[in-house]
């Protein structure tokens, strides 16, 4: 049995870091560092590793201890991808070489990861990817050649996690192998990847000839799959904002603009309005029951639903919005070649809204996957017949 | 507030109990064949889940002789029997009870004759209901075409005799009691004062009645007419429970179904055709869900926002999943001998009643200041 830690004894710790590293006279690099080292990152990874093996729901409180003494954080919106994906990944595949090398400078912020997965013939269909990875002669060393795609943050990423092909001649889940990429070795070429928006949120990355030791491999020859299994696992994040307030989000955008345009009102708009007001309302409330159903260790399916609804609504209330703004719906706020950290709904045109709320229903799963997914998960319908599933990956169309 | 949306554990042990009475004493075959009989509504499993079970005074307080709960108990009661269709008048009678609870809680003049008929529906011994037309939402402003003329005139001030016809009144037939708007106030009368007729009904498990009035001798309840306005939120939070469970039986049966039945060599359940349509079938009922729990949880004046919501969606959901449930079944979903139809026409006609979605979507425009000029 490890030793409990309560609430209190976890909050007695922090104040006994805080008063040995003060955040008001100590560098941030210092101060997250020595966070790490003292278990206090992630409390629920192992010591040693940045944490104390404490249950995960003790994160909050450590967090809004270090908020409330004005500590520095390691900015996690612009480490998502390494916290959320990468971290999980080398905890449960790497040796202890690679969880010390990497750990570290990844949560304290100084390592940018991105995510090498999806290519331009490998969407929903990943396993398919075609990125081919062969081993050197009798080296330690692979060389690796393909194209991957809707890269965020590569551009300033220091390190990828990479899935390949490495035996074309099984079944194409069977012959895949997973590893960490040096962003920064020759042969890796990252292109801004512009959208229908005007900007560039993700990236293009081909690699050409890339040598990557075998030291950086993540798992088995040949286990990639599994191996992307627990990233993508890791790639579901909560439902955000679970007890979110009325009319937050893009529902509040129209419904101020419905309340402050009375020129802008007509009776068969007014209906559509409200059928999504209360849609809105509907899927809202939905992600709070689902919030409390897992604080009530509930865990439901409800989660893959939400996805699918939110993206539905944000294209129809977008598509609304410029219905009512009939001229000005016309006019689009800026076509330039722009890099964004994040997407930003609320703050730009109505034009924009409605075009980047495309993707929503195409990024991480598009709608039609997530339908697939509660069908057969959720529902117990019987799977999509496979034509793929015994025949070599070379063998197969494409 | 969110656990609020969850069921606890009482309400789950109430589901268990109202379950197992309908599925041993209301399958579907013998709701269908008792809705060509001469008894559309079901006394003896009304008597068995008002009394034995208690649903009948689920919302009366203890010391009448009631459970003491709330409209979250109520609406476990009522997802079952929308699973079932059961040919009862539960939703009639907790209308009834609510506005009774109204005049209770004002503790006026009447307030003892209230009390009274509360004690009476706790025991099993009276059945109530409200004389207004189905669809009549909870922000109606029906006065009703009853006159009222006092009588004898000075002696007894809460004595009248009551003149006209209320059409289409839900749950009615198997009442003892009916509590009449009339005037802007509401009376009451014994049931087998007035003449009552059966309307052949599009819902055959809920059937409406035409009530005559003439002359007929009514007791003065309340002058309060906004006790009527809330009995019918308090009945519309409900009714959106009732739906609830319609859809979720109506998407159970369909998955099912459309696992056995077999076409072209597959299972037709393994079509994106149907497969995707059943997914957003499930998705709309996690929502349905949400709201309905919602609406029977909400207070004050998040209530009536609430309710509109629920209404809304809830209405919609319910005669989705009916009509996917008959267009899935193929042929033997268009059949007399399959339960399809049940579901949908009571569906259908739940989603006019208390105020069909758009008149919802209406009343809640106003109460989120969202003005349709």
């Amino acid at each position: 049995m490890p030793p409990l830690i309560t609430q209190h004894d976890l909050e007695n710790r922090v104040q006994d870091f805080l008063a040995a590293h003060d955040p008001r006279t100590t560098s941030k690099q210092d101060f997250l560092r020595a966070r790490f080292d003292a278990g206090l990152a992630w409390l629920h990874y192992p010591e040693g590793l940045g944490g104390l093996g404490l249950p995960r729901d003790l994160q909050p409180v450590a967090e809004k201890a270090f908020a409330a003494a004005g500590a520095p954080d390691n900015d996690p919106r612009r480490i998502g991808i390494g916290l959320g994906m990468a971290a999980p990944t080398i905890l449960a595949f790497g040796s202890d070489e690679q969880k010390q090398r990497w750990l570290r400078p990844l949560w304290c912020g100084e390592e940018v990861w991105c995510q090498l997965f999806s290519e331009p013939g490998a969407g929903s269909d990943l396993a398919a990817l075609a990125t081919r990875a062969v081993r050197e002669g009798d080296s330690d060393d692979w060389i690796v050649n393909g194209q991957k795609v809707w890269t965020s943050m590569a551009h300033e990423a220091r390190w990828a996690i990479l899935v390949t092909r490495t035996d074309p001649d099984v079944p194409k889940h069977q012959g895949m192998t997973y590893f960490v990429l040096d962003m920064t070795a020759p042969g890796v070429e990252v292109r801004p990847l512009r959208q229908l928006t005007g900007e560039a949120e993700f990236n293009e990355v081909f690699l050409t000839d890339v040598r990557i030791p075998d030291s950086q491999r993540l798992g088995a020859v040949g286990e990639g799959w599994k191996v992307a299994q627990t990233t993508l696992m890791n790639e579901r994040v909560a439902i955000g904002g679970g007890s979110s307030p009325r009319e937050s989000g893009m529902i509040g955008v129209l419904a101020q603009r419905w309340r402050e345009n009375p020129g802008v009102r007509d009776s068969s708009l007014h209906d559509r309005l409200m059928a999504l007001w209360v849609a809105a309302e509907a899927a809202r409330l939905t992600a709070m029951r689902l919030s409390a159903q897992l604080a009530a260790g509930q865990p439901g399916p409800e989660g893959s639903a939400a996805k699918y609804a939110f993206a539905t609504l944000n294209q129809q209330i977008s598509g609304l919005e410029l219905e009512l703004l009939g001229e000005e719906g016309l006019r689009y706020d800026d076509w330039t070649m722009r890099r964004p950290d994040t997407v930003d709904f609320v703050g730009r045109s109505p034009g924009y809204r409605y075009l980047r709320a495309k993707g929503n229903s195409i990024e991480g799963g598009t709608s039609e996957i997530l339908l697939n997914i509660i069908a057969e998960r959720v529902l117990g319908l019987p799977g999509e017949i496979r034509v793929d599933k015994d025949v070599a990956w070379k063998d197969l169309p494409r | 507030m969110s656990e609020e949306l969850l069921y606890s554990e009482p309400e789950e042990e109430l589901r268990t109990a109202v379950a197992d009475l309908l599925a041993d004493r209301a399958p579907w075959a013998s709701v269908l064949a008792r809705t060509e009989s001469a008894e559309p509504y079901d006394a003896e499993l009304w008597k068995a889940l008002g009394t034995g079970i208690g649903a009948a005074g689920l919302l009366i307080p203890e010391a009448l002789g009631g459970a003491g709960a709330s409209l979250r108990e109520a609406a476990v009661v009522a997802e079952e029997l929308g699973k079932a269709v059961a040919p009862v008048p539960f939703l009639g009678n907790l209308t009834a009870t609510a506005l009774l609870l109204g005049v209770h809680d004002a503790g006026n003049g009447t307030a003892a004759a209230a009390d009274e008929l509360l004690r009476r529906i706790a025991d099993g011994e009276q059945t109530v209901a409200v004389a207004i037309p189905f669809t009549r939402s909870p922000d109606t402003t029906y006065k009703g075409r009853v006159s009222v003329t006092p009588w004898p005139p000075r002696e007894h001030p809460h004595e009248a005799r009551l003149t006209g016809r209320v059409t289409s009144v839900a749950d009615a037939l198997p009442a003892d009691v009916l509590l009449v708007p009339a005037d802007g106030s509401i009376y009451v009368v014994q049931s087998s004062d007035a003449q009552r007729t059966a309307v052949t009904s599009l819902d055959m498990t809920r059937v409406l009645c035409d009530i005559e009035f003439d002359d007929t001798p009514g007791m003065l309840l309340t002058t309060r007419y906004g006790a009527l306005q809330s009995a019918l939120l308090s009945a519309a939070a409900i009714l959106a429970s009732e739906q609830l469970g319609l859809a979720e039986r109506c998407l159970a049966t369909t998955v099912e179904y459309v696992k056995t039945r077999h076409q072209f060599g597959r299972a037709v359940g393994s079509y994106q055709g149907l497969k995707h349509r059943l997914a957003q079938l499930w998705v709309q009922i996690a929502q349905a869900r949400a709201v309905a729990r919602h609406a029977v949880s909400a207070t004050g004046e998040e209530q009536a926002i609430a309710v509109a919501v629920a209404q809304a969606h809830c209405s919609a959901v319910a005669v989705q999943a009916a009509e996917e449930c008959v267009q899935m079944h193929g042929g033997i979903g268009f059949t007399w001998e399959h339960p399809a139809h049940l579901y949908l026409k009571r569906a259908k006609s739940t989603s006019l009643a208390l105020g069909a979605p758009s008149r919802h979507r209406r009343r809640l425009a106003e109460l989120v200041d969202l003005p349709a000029s």
